[in-house]
């Protein structure tokens, strides 16, 4: 199990990592007015999102995976509470971090040359970015403590 | 729940928060590698500063969690407690040089935007692409990966 579960918690630690990075540069860039400021922190953001959170889901989600089969938990009667928010957080999770990285892509292109002040994608993407760091939070905190 | 089980979330939360400081460094050392302009040099340096406080809160929290767990479930002398001890005390060394060496960084970026010098400086890229810097945070990021091994795999435990 514990390459799995070496595999599982690198992935995770990365996708966290990246989402914190994310959500700083964003909300550092939120209220820039500068311009070069603003698309600074928004390519710090997308980039964060792109090379470090969606790999290190993948990773995680991989891990997940693969302890699963190792442990046999198709058979299981009742799923312990932090397993289904592990499974709920790590499935669906991909939705918003998905979303948050077109966003933060679209959005950076939109603060291209001449189009000043075009930062709400950017600032939906913190949304997103801010409410998946929220909930794997929580998950590390519930698969780690395992509470019943 | 029980201590017990508080203390390992504590300790597994400090070890992403560490963790987390290192994968932000990590984009910030790569974004500065195509950086020379002070102004831009000195924006990404403040995303740095969630990375101090994010790896003072892993590596405090790593340690003090971590022995306590030690003394609670395991022997604090069992071999791979004392060589992730010992693999600490390395990262505490590196990561102070490796903070040192971009602190330096970012004080000359900020001195020449100080001076009102905010076009593209040379000798700014040429501190940013420093070798030292790069390999510092490498072996950081190695050391901690072997922590994580250790903590996983628990050799002889």
């Amino acid at each position: 199990m514990e390459p799995a579960l070496f595999l599982h918690i690198l992935g995770a630690s990365v996708l966290v990592g990246g989402l914190v990075t994310a959500f700083a540069a964003q909300l550092l860039g939120w209220s820039e007015r500068p311009h070069a400021a603003a698309v600074t922190y928004a390519r710090l953001g997308f980039r964060s999102l792109l090379y470090a959170a969606v790999p290190g889901w993948l990773l995680m989600r991989i891990g997940a995976q693969w302890i699963w089969s190792e442990q046999g938990w198709d058979d299981i009667s009742e799923e312990p509470l932090w397993l289904g928010i592990g499974w709920i957080t790590g499935d669906l999770g991909l939705v918003p971090i998905l979303l948050a990285t077109i966003f933060a892509g679209v959005g950076l292109r939109r603060l291209g040359p001449g189009a000043e002040g075009k930062t709400a994608l950017v600032r939906v993407a913190a949304v997103l970015v801010g409410i998946s760091l929220l909930a794997y939070v929580i998950t590390v905190w519930a698969m780690s403590a395992k509470p019943d | 729940m029980d201590l017990t089980d508080w203390l390992v979330a504590l300790h597994v939360l400090s070890a992403f928060a560490w963790i987390a400081a290192l994968v932000l460094y990590s984009v910030v050392i790569a974004a500065g590698r195509g950086l020379s302009v002070p102004g831009d040099v000195l924006r990404v340096f403040r995303v740095v500063r969630v990375g101090d406080a994010l790896i003072a809160v892993g590596m405090i929290g790593t340690i003090v969690f971590g022995i306590w767990l030690a003394i609670d479930e395991y022997d604090i002398w069992d071999g791979w407690i004392i060589a992730a001890l010992a693999l600490w005390l390395v990262a505490g060394a590196v990561g102070d040089r490796l903070g040192r060496t971009y602190n330096a960084t970012r004080d000359r970026a900020r001195a020449l935007h100080a001076e009102g010098l905010n076009d593209a400086s040379s000798e700014l890229s040429g501190m940013l692409r420093s070798q030292r810097g790069l390999v510092l945070h490498a072996v950081l990021v190695l050391v901690t990966a072997a922590i994580l091994v250790l903590m996983v795999w628990k050799p002889g435990a």
